[in-house]
C-alpha cells in the first residue's frame, strides 16, 4: 500500500465541517449529539439532518466523512449505537470509527459495505492487537495510540494488513484511550460509556483568599494558579498534585502541552502512515481553518518533494507549550 | 455457590513478600480462585517469575483454582513475547487483558480480564463465540448494566466476575508515573515503585487524597467496597466476586466476604469489620450506583 498522507480533520459542528472541507481536508470526522462518540460535549456534534446535508456537501467537494461511534455501550443500551450506525450507513458516510467489539461486529454484519476504522479508543498498540481487529471485523485502518515512536510505527506497518492513521496535532492524550475512568471517578460521568472527559458542567474556578485561583472539577482542586498565572482547564491528567517525594506540587502525569508533529511529517510519511489526524472537534471554526490550511500546504509540499514551511504551524500554538510526545523518543515514557 | 476470587497483585511486591502472601492465602483464605502474574509492568516480571511454579503448586495443593493473567498493556517486544507465551498455556487457565492475547489465543478457551472492556451483551456474545469461558466486567459499570451483561453471559454459559474490594484501576499509560515522580524515565526507573506496596498517594493541592500511582497505572485512592451490594450482585447472576490484594489482612477480608455472602454474618457487622480491616483507606461504591466512583452511597434499608 502506498502512503497517501490523507489529512483527517475535526468537525465538531456543521459549520466547522464546511470550513474543514473548504480548507482542504481529505476527510472529516464527526459524531452524533449523544453518547455514541467520545466528544459528547454540549453544543457539539450533528443531528441526523445536519449529517445528511454535511455528507452531501463534503462529497460534492471530494471529501470523505468518517463517523465516530467510538464509545463503549453499556449493556442494555446497545440500540442507541446500532441506530446511529444504521443512520450513518443510510446517509452514506464513508467509514465508521469504532472501539467496541460488539459495535464492530454489528456493523461488519449489518453494513459490510461501509469501511471500519479502529478508533484510538480501542488502544490497539501492537501488531497482534491490530491484526485481531482486522481478522475479526475486517478493519481497514487503525488509529494508533499516541504512545509509539516512529521506528515502532515503521515496524508495526510491516506486520499489519491495514492502513495506519496517527494523530499529528492537538490535545496530547496521556492515558491509554478507552481504558480511562478518571473522569467517572470524580464526576460520575464516564469517558467510555458517556463520551465525556473532564466535563465543563463540573468545572469551577475559585478565587482563594491570597488571590490565587483554583481550577476545580466536581469540587476537587485539579490545579492552583498564582494571581499572575493564567488558570488552566481542570483536565485530571494535566493537573498538579503533591506526592510524598514531591511536596511542592508537580504535573504528576503531563504538563498541559499540545501535540505538534509538523517537524516529523516527512518521517511519518516515510514510515508508511496513510493518514494524519488533527484533534479538536471542540475547537472554533477559525482554529480549524488555520490548522487545516497550514497542514494542507505542508503535506502537499512534502508530497511534491518540496521543503514544507512549518512556521505557520508553530505559530498556531504560540503561547502554548508543544511536544512531540512519544513519537520522537521513548524517553517520554 | 458464589465464588470468591483473589485478583492479581497490582503492585511491585518483592518475590519474598509474594511468596509469604500466597502461602497464607493457600493455608487460610476462603477464596476459591487465585489470579497470578504481572498485569501492570513487564519490567517487574523477572523479579517474581521464578517463584511462579512453586506458588501455583502451593495454591493448587490447598484446593484453589489458579488462573494466570496477562499484561494489560502490550507494546514492546518483551510484552508481545510474554503475552504469546502465556497464550500457549492450557493449564492453569489464562485470563487475557489485551487484544494481543486474544489474537494469540484464538478460539481456545480463556477468560476475559477486567481490562478487556466487556461492557455489553454484544461484546460478550462475540467473545463467547471466540472461546471465552468467563468474563470480568469493567469496574466502572453501574448496576443496571451489570445485571443485563451478567444475565447475557450466564445464558451463554460464561462465569461472570465483578471486583468487590480494593483499589480500582482508573487508567493505564505507556508512561511510568512512578519513575516520573522521581525524575526518571521508564527505562531507567530503578524499580522505585517497590517503595509503595499500596500505591503512591497523590493529593490535590488543597491536601485532599485523590489518586494512587502504581507504575504505569493510576488507581482510585479509595478501596472499592461492594460488600453490601453482594446479595444484589448474586441475584443478578454474578458468579465470582473479586478481591484485589491490598496491604491489609487479605485473609481476614476474604473471611468477612465469605461469611457475609453465606449469611453467617450480618451485612452491618460485616461492613463494620471490613472498614476496620481497611485501616485509613476510605471505602467507595459510587460506580455501582451510577455516581462518582469515589463516593460512598448508603444502601436503602431493606423493606
Amino acid at each position: 500500500m502506498m502512503s497517501l498522507a490523507e489529512l483527517i480533520c475535526p468537525a465538531g459542528t456543521p459549520a466547522a465541517l464546511r470550513v474543514a472541507v473548504d480548507a482542504g481536508a481529505d476527510a472529516v470526522y464527526c459524531g452524533f449529539q449523544d453518547a455514541t462518540n467520545a466528544r459528547n460535549f454540549p453544543g457539539l456534534n450533528f443531528t441526523p439532518d445536519e449529517l445528511a446535508a454535511s455528507v452531501v456537501y463534503a462529497h460534492a467537494h471530494g471529501t470523505k466523512v468518517l463517523l465516530a461511534l467510538n464509545t463503549y455501550p453499556p449493556a442494555g443500551k446497545l440500540d442507541l449505537w446500532r441506530h446511529a450506525a444504521d443512520t450513518g450507513a443510510r446517509l452514506g458516510v464513508d467509514a465508521f470509527i469504532v472501539a467496541d467489539m460488539g459495535v464492530a461486529d454489528y456493523i461488519a454484519h449489518t453494513h459490510p459495505q461501509v469501511r471500519l476504522h479502529l478508533s484510538v479508543q480501542a488502544a490497539a498498540s501492537s501488531p497482534e492487537a491490530i491484526r485481531y481487529y482486522c481478522e475479526s471485523f475486517g478493519v481497514k485502518r487503525v488509529v494508533l495510540p499516541r504512545i509509539l515512536t516512529i521506528p515502532e510505527i515503521r515496524q508495526i506497518r510491516k506486520e499489519i494488513p491495514c492502513e495506519i492513521e496517527t494523530f499529528i496535532f492537538g490535545n496530547h492524550g496521556l492515558m491509554v484511550e478507552g481504558r480511562c475512568s478518571l473522569t467517572n471517578y470524580l464526576t460520575g460521568q464516564s469517558t467510555n460509556m458517556d463520551g465525556v472527559c473532564s466535563p465543563a458542567s463540573d468545572v469551577e474556578y475559585v478565587r482563594d483568599a491570597d488571590g490565587s485561583m483554583s481550577s476545580q472539577l466536581a469540587g476537587f482542586t485539579i490545579d492552583r494558579f498564582g494571581p499572575d498565572e493564567k488558570a488552566g482547564y481542570p483536565t485530571i491528567c494535566k493537573g498538579r498534585y503533591t506526592a510524598p517525594h514531591r511536596p511542592e506540587g508537580y504535573y504528576a502525569f503531563e504538563e498541559p502541552v499540545s501535540l505538534n508533529l509538523s517537524r516529523l511529517l516527512p518521517e511519518l510519511i516515510e514510515a508508511g502512515v496513510h493518514a494524519f489526524k488533527i484533534e479538536g472537534r471542540q475547537r472554533s471554526k477559525s482554529y480549524v481553518r488555520g490548522v487545516v490550511r497550514a497542514f494542507r500546504a505542508a503535506v502537499d509540499d512534502i508530497k511534491a518533494g518540496r521543503k514544507a514551511n512549518i512556521a505557520d504551524l508553530l505559530a498556531l500554538t504560540e503561547g502554548q507549550k508543544q511536544t512531540q510526545g512519544a513519537f520522537e523518543t521513548k524517553k517520554w515514557r | 455457590m458464589t465464588k470468591l476470587t483473589l485478583g492479581p497483585i497490582a503492585y511491585h511486591w518483592s518475590a519474598e513478600a509474594r511468596s509469604d502472601f500466597y502461602a497464607r492465602i493457600a493455608d487460610e483464605a476462603p477464596v476459591d480462585e487465585v489470579y497470578l502474574g504481572e498485569v501492570i509492568c513487564s519490567k517487574r516480571a523477572p523479579f517474581h517469575e521464578a517463584e511462579l511454579p512453586a506458588t501455583i503448586e502451593r495454591l493448587e495443593r490447598a484446593g484453589k483454582r489458579v488462573i494466570l493473567s496477562t499484561l494489560a498493556e502490550v507494546m514492546l517486544k518483551r510484552e508481545r513475547k510474554a503475552t504469546e507465551d502465556l497464550a500457549e498455556i492450557d493449564a492453569p487457565e489464562i485470563e487475557i487483558n489485551n487484544a494481543a492475547g486474544l489474537f494469540a489465543r484464538g478460539r481456545r478457551p480463556h477468560r476475559i480480564g477486567p481490562f478487556m472492556n466487556a461492557y455489553n451483551e454484544a461484546t460478550i456474545g462475540w467473545m463467547a463465540a471466540q472461546g471465552a469461558t468467563h468474563v470480568c466486567l469493567p469496574s466502572e459499570m453501574p448496576a443496571p448494566a451489570i445485571a443485563v451483561a451478567a444475565r447475557a453471559a450466564r445464558e451463554l454459559g460464561l462465569g461472570v466476575e465483578v471486583q468487590v474490594f480494593g483499589r480500582v484501576s482508573l487508567a493505564v499509560s505507556a508512561r511510568c508515573y512512578h519513575a516520573r515522580a522521581h525524575g526518571r524515565t521508564k527505562d531507567n526507573c530503578q524499580f522505585v515503585c517497590e517503595e509503595d506496596p499500596d500505591g503512591m498517594p497523590l493529593r490535590s493541592r488543597d491536601e485532599q487524597p485523590i489518586l494512587r500511582v502504581n507504575g504505569i497505572q493510576t488507581q482510585s485512592e479509595s478501596y472499592l467496597d461492594l460488600l453490601p451490594e453482594t446479595p444484589q450482585l448474586v441475584a443478578d447472576s454474578v458468579t465470582h466476586l473479586r478481591l484485589m490484594p491490598q496491604r491489609v489482612d487479605m485473609v481476614a477480608v476474604a473471611q468477612v466476604f465469605r461469611d457475609a455472602v453465606d449469611g453467617r454474618l450480618s451485612m452491618g457487622e460485616a461492613d463494620a469489620r471490613l472498614a476496620a480491616l481497611s485501616g485509613d483507606a476510605r471505602l467507595s461504591n459510587g460506580f455501582y450506583h451510577g455516581a462518582a466512583g469515589y463516593r460512598r452511597i448508603a444502601m436503602a434499608a431493606p423493606s
